[in-house]
């Protein structure tokens, strides 16, 4: 990569609304928006659907083949990249609070206490949780859930009748990611931290220092690194060690004065993408902390955070959405 | 700024006293406000309205060492998906069970940054049985605590007690809380700006800290004792006897109001008022004051919650006005003779 910059190389879509989630069916980027709708297509030539009519979209999330949304209507809808969309679940009009996907076609869903995890031959099977859950994610190995609630989260095997495993801190916990690897189990929480957990001994580990949440999480491709947002700069902490990342200072790339809302890492080398507050977004390359500019709004725009924030199968593109419902697409010039 | 965020309403009220009436009134009447309904309990009421969502009351300790600082899970989670929906409502109601303790609610619209970029709470709004009332403070603490949490009391089912009981029932609020706005309705039929936009909780908009006193219909002396009874306190130590109204004490529950005429320093002040919601948090359910500080052309106001406190400067003192400090206390066992002298040691 050069340094210049690569604003040239961004094509924008009017997305119309809060972008919840956006990501790449096969080649085609699709972003999901909090007036219900999706839009599938590239740049100029996208098409609108509408799997929630009259609901506001909570969650999405896609895994290359299906885009699947969870609304305040209670339905958890998938959506492919030919716009045909199939209904998964009806909570009758609970709200669906957080949504994951594993490549397999399997769905994990919860609203209010109860998640569900439906898989690939589409049998459901459903959990109470101790408290409301605010996040789920598949374990990389195994048909597993990690499950974040109230006091700590739960790692559940739907399949298996034994009662989840707890892993334990007092809190409230929102997202929950895995590490590649299988080995840590990562939540972000209320009071600005995040807080860890080695799995196969439960040790703890707290990551302190944010002036916001962190509602944005994303491990390296080698596994070895944690980006996060909620301070200004993304926050990688290193987990490569046996000890994860105890005892060691994180990376901070990207610093600007304004909080860094999202943010991805590149599938294949250690460069993170960043999503400011402001709507910038930023290219870091971890090794030596060089910056590339990928938006940049002028300040008089006060254009809405960066929500969405996903790179294609081949780190080639890269799809944004945000807050007042710009969205667009990077694609990163041949080398 | 704050305009742009979405007053909240939390209505609360012990079992029966009619909080359901009076919501599917603000919910009914020809306003033109479209209103995001909180419900406790869903499905059971029958509310005719596009937005209602079900809570489930889920309160959780803040990692901050604060054990009082409780707030509602559930609530950041619905704002948070109610945000979704940004243009298409103006309001949001939270309504409570009839056993809830205000405060996490309240306390969740401080302590949580993104609720307070999205929300603002405007007023607690009791709503209490007028026949009931009496009995409920006897025997069930949740009731006491929305007495003197509240902002607005709405006396109701006022047509089911004889002026006497109704008196009675308003001595024994006034009892817990002198501040409160009261009003007392049958059918919950209060005026509807009564108890919504009172926007309780901006600062700019505490004008006057003044006990609403026993405002007797059927008494002419009663101006006399608002006068002086601006700087006392008003639990039933002084017994001061409004045109025979009986003065009630409540053994727990109480008020310590306090005046300093003239300034308080605020490097004493800032400090203290600090150590003593620290220390004394889970008593103290809410405070509010006005300074005077020195050498401060604008006056410093405050508003509180348990340990939680949200004070600035506001307007400017005008000529003429008496630079006056004033401060109040609504709590449990409030350690008043600490209070008092702490304040008093804080004059310029």
């Amino acid at each position: 990569m050069t340094d210049s910059s690569l604003t040239a190389h961004v094509a924008p879509i009017d997305a119309g609304a809060h972008v919840v989630a956006a990501g790449f069916l096969g080649p085609t980027p699709a972003l999901a928006m909090a007036d219900g709708a999706t839009l599938i297509g590239e740049p100029g030539a996208t098409r609108r659907g509408l799997p929630h009519p009259g609901a506001a979209m909570l969650v999405a999330a896609c895994d290359g083949a299906r885009l699947v949304t969870g609304a305040d209507d209670g339905r958890i809808v998938s959506t492919d990249a030919a716009g045909a969309v199939t209904e998964i679940a009806d909570e009758s009009g609970r709200w669906i609070d957080a949504l994951a996907l594993r490549e397999d076609g399997a769905v994990a869903w919860s609203a209010a206490r109860t998640v569900r995890a439906r898989d690939a031959k589409g049998e459901v099977k459903s959990w109470a949780a101790p408290s409301s859950v605010r996040g789920l994610s598949f374990m990389p190995k195994g048909y597993r859930l990690a499950v974040a609630h109230y006091g700590g989260a739960s790692l559940w095997f739907p399949n298996a009748a034994a009662s989840p495993e707890r892993l334990e801190w007092k809190g409230s916990h929102l997202d929950v990611t895995v590490s590649p690897d299988g080995r840590f189990c990562v939540t972000s929480m209320q009071e600005n931290a995040l807080h860890g957990w080695r799995i196969v001994d439960k040790a703890n580990m707290r990551m302190t220092g944010y002036p916001a949440k962190t509602r944005s999480l994303s491990w390296s491709y080698d596994g070895n690194w944690l980006a996060t947002s909620g301070a200004e700069a993304c926050i990688v902490w290193p987990f490569k060690d046996k000890d994860g990342p105890m005892g060691k200072a994180p990376r901070e790339c990207g610093v600007r004065p304004a909080r860094v809302s999202a943010c991805a890492f590149h599938p294949a080398a250690l460069i993170v993408a960043i999503g400011y507050e402001d709507g910038w977004i930023m290219l870091v390359r971890l090794t030596d902390a060089s910056e590339i500019p990928v938006r940049s709004t002028p300040v008089e725009a006060r254009a809405g955070a960066i929500t969405a924030l996903v790179w294609d199968r081949a780190g080639k593109r890269l799809v944004f959405g945000a807050a007042d419902g710009a969205a667009g697409v990077l694609t990163l010039p041949a080398a | 700024m704050s305009d742009q965020k979405i007053p909240v309403t939390v209505l609360t009220g012990y079992l029966g006293a009619g909080k359901t009436t009076l919501l599917n009134r603000i919910l009914t009447e020809p306003h033109g406000k479209r209103y995001a309904v909180i419900v406790n309990e869903f499905g059971e009421i029958g509310i005719d309205n596009d937005l209602v969502v079900g809570a489930d009351e889920e309160i959780f300790e803040m990692n901050n060492g604060c054990i009082c600082c409780t707030v509602r899970g559930d609530l950041i989670r619905i704002l948070e998906g109610l945000m979704k929906r940004k243009g298409k409502f103006d309001a949001i109601i939270v309504e409570t069970t009839g056993l809830a303790d205000p405060a996490p609610v309240a306390q969740t619209f401080f302590v949580d940054a993104d609720v307070q970029t999205a929300a603002r709470l405007d007023a607690v709004v009791t709503v209490a049985d007028a026949k009931w009332l009496a009995d409920r403070l006897k025997d069930a603490p949740e009731a006491k605590n929305q007495i003197a949490f509240a902002d607005v009391i709405v006396i109701n089912k006022t047509d089911l007690v004889t002026p006497q009981e109704l008196r009675e029932v308003k001595a024994r609020i006034r009892a817990i809380n002198p501040y409160a706005k009261l009003h007392e309705t049958v059918k919950a039929n209060v005026p509807l700006d009564a108890v919504l936009g009172r926007n309780a909780f901006d600062l700019d908009r505490i004008l006057e800290i003044e006990p609403e006193f026993l405002h007797a219909d059927d008494h002419d002396h009663d101006h006399d004792h608002d006068h002086h009874h601006g700087h006392d306190h008003h639990h039933g130590h002084d017994h001061h006897h409004h045109g025979g109204l009986k003065h009630f004490h409540d053994e727990h529950m109480q008020s310590v109001a306090m005046e300093i005429p003239g300034d308080v320093n605020p490097e004493k002040f800032l400090p203290w008022i600090n150590d003593l919601t620290q220390a004394h948090g889970p008593a103290i359910l809410r405070s509010k004051g006005i300074l005077a500080f020195t050498n401060e052309p604008k006056r410093f106001v405050f508003q509180g919650v348990h340990m939680i406190l949200d004070g600035d400067v506001q307007r400017e003192w005008k000529p003429g006005e008496k630079r006056t400090s004033k401060i109040v206390f609504i709590g449990r066992d409030l350690p008043e003779k600490e209070i008092r002298e702490g304040f008093l040691a804080c004059k310029a």
